[in-house]
């Protein structure tokens, strides 16, 4: 189905809290509510006409000037062949959505990841941990305005540039 | 049972044991780890710990520029570059606009097809070896070299290759190094069959993968299992088939599906077959490209500041671990805004938790090795 379509059939369904369609882009974009997001992504699912069985990522992007996290997701149709991608706005200091992950069973790994690099927090997540880094990590790197802690367990973040070393 | 064993076993004390499996175990493929829990030999369940590869390629990806990314995401999967070269390229054009060459699409699906056949050679080659068969293993690096030997022929790199560069490949493809690619496809293709000889219609791998951790169709969904792992379920689904790119649809090529041929629909066995009848599919393409290859420049012409206006894109690529999706942004300068790479092992890691109930430790290994997860791309 048409971006388009996909989006009136949202409309009709949760009226009030989908917006901002642009189907110029490559991939349709909705901007959806943060409090009915698991709704429109069951429906999504369970829609016989939509039936976007997969999500295929899901990720999201930090804009400090604008005050704002952005959870991002990629569904897409295997029966269908069409795709769309679902944004959420979150505000920085408390950035947090309900989990996905009764929807879409991957959501669980994705979500901690988001969590571990972000720091957004999902609501309902049945193990929301860190995955990629140490349990004991200060900060969320995939923020634009991440600062690196000076040392780890003892071992200095730091490295002397490579070149300067190497003109000494 | 016997009474008097009975009788012997009653007031036995039994626990659970729980033993962490890696970073450091030879059969987890790089740096994994697992927390086990068993009952005797068979376990309660298996929790993967991944994390120690993580190199922050992403955050990388927001410091420096578009041309200058390339080389890192030869890093996301190591054993299969070309490809997280070939998503992130393709990004990049279709933000920018940019119009590959002919000539240099068909160098980059020479260069990816041999690079899928290395890296089906590795997965076919550890499988075996981590279930306890190592003289496979040895043929299949054996040939694996070869291939090696062409991309350094191809790129100048054996591992991680830089090739594939925004708006073509950095290097032609020559004559020479044609005629290079058929002799090797000449003597690979009965080295696929020697191979099944020895080792994928033999009765003892047979009956040690056969029924061992099949995965449901459901299941492949709600996890999103994807590439062959997928495939192996019974799903005809292939990115290069259906959401194609590049020069594929002009391409004759089959799309091999596990059968439950020896077990079950989705069991190890199958995961591995259809490994095996890809390298083959593969072979087709790359004879079918050296054919058809035409003239003309490699590279098309980009600006050395190239500033893709802003913008975002998702972007599939058929990779030999599955579905590798480039989610790129781009604010307009000369540094993207965000590079996200979701690979087809982080998913398959997911799902160990849930498989790995009630199996053999030793099963485990199989299934490990099955699902051909990589360290690297992981954790990226």
């Amino acid at each position: 189905m048409e971006a388009k379509g996909i989006y009136a059939r949202l409309e009709q369904r949760f009226p009030g809290k989908v917006s901002g369609l642009k189907d110029a882009v490559a991939d349709p974009l909705l901007m959806v509510d943060a409090q009915a997001i698991v709704e429109v992504g069951r429906f999504l699912r369970d829609e016989p006409e939509l039936r976007f069985e997969i999500l295929s990522d899901l990720t999201a992007l930090d804009f400090p000037k604008e005050e704002k996290l952005q959870v991002v997701y990629h569904l897409y149709s295997y029966t269908f062949r069409h795709q769309v991608v679902l944004k959420v706005d979150l505000s920085r200091e408390a950035a947090c959505v309900s989990t996905m992950e009764g929807v879409w069973k991957v959501a669980n790994w994705f979500e901690r990841e988001v969590f571990d690099l972000f720091g957004v927090v999902f609501d309902g997540h049945s193990d929301l941990r860190r995955i990629l880094l140490p349990e004991d990590w200060e900060g969320y790197p995939l923020r634009k305005d991440y600062v690196e802690q000076e040392e780890y367990d003892g071992i200095s973040t730091e490295r002397a540039p490579l070149v300067e070393k190497l003109l000494r | 049972m016997d009474e008097t064993l009975r009788s012997e076993g009653e007031g036995l004390h039994t626990e659970d044991m729980t033993i962490s499996m890696g970073p450091q175990h030879p059969s987890t493929h790089g740096v994994l780890r697992f927390v086990i829990k068993t009952d005797g030999e068979v376990m309660r369940e298996a929790i993967p710990d991944v994390g120690y590869l993580h190199r922050s390629i992403e955050k990388i990806g927001e410091k420096v520029t578009w041309h200058g990314y390339v080389p890192y995401t030869d890093r996301a999967d190591y054993l299969a570059a070309m490809f997280a070269n070939q998503g992130f390229c393709m990004a990049a054009e279709r933000l920018g606009g940019v119009e590959v060459t002919r000539r240099g699409e068909f160098c980059r699906v020479i260069a990816c097809e041999l690079n899928r056949i290395a890296s089906h050679l590795i997965a076919v080659g550890t499988f075996a070896q981590d279930i306890g068969a190592v003289t496979p293993f040895i043929h299949a690096l054996r040939e694996r070299e070869t291939v090696n030997d062409l991309m350094e022929e191809i790129c100048g790199a054996r591992l991680t290759y830089n090739y594939i560069r925004i708006g073509g490949v950095g290097y032609d493809i020559t004559p020479q190094t044609c005629d290079r690619i058929t002799q090797f496809l000449d003597h690979f293709e009965p080295i696929v069959d020697e191979f099944n000889r020895l080792l994928s219609y033999n009765k003892i791998f047979i009956e040690r993968l056969a029924h061992v951790a099949p995965i449901t169709k459901e299941d492949a969904f709600q996890y999103n299992i994807v590439g062959p792992n997928l495939r192996a379920c019974g799903v005809k689904w292939d990115i290069r088939r259906d959401i194609p790119y590049s020069v594929y649809p002009e391409l004759e090529f089959d799309i091999p599906v596990g059968t439950g041929e020896k077990g079950t629909l989705g069991d190890c066995y199958d995961r591995y077959i259809v490994r095996i009848l890809e390298m083959q599919e593969s072979c087709k393409i790359v004879r079918q490209c050296l054919k058809m290859l035409p003239k003309g420049p490699a590279i098309a012409k980009v600006a050395r500041k190239f500033k893709p206006p802003a913008g975002e894109i998702y972007v599939r690529v058929e990779a030999p671990r599955g579905d590798m999706g480039f989610y790129v942004v781009s604010d307009g300068s000369e540094y993207p805004y965000r590079v996200r790479i979701r690979t087809g092992s982080f998913t398959a890691m997911s799902l160990i938790d849930k498989l790995s109930r009630g199996l053999m430790v030793a099963d485990l290994i199989a299934l490990i090795a099955s699902l051909d997860v990589d360290a690297p791309e992981i954790d990226r």
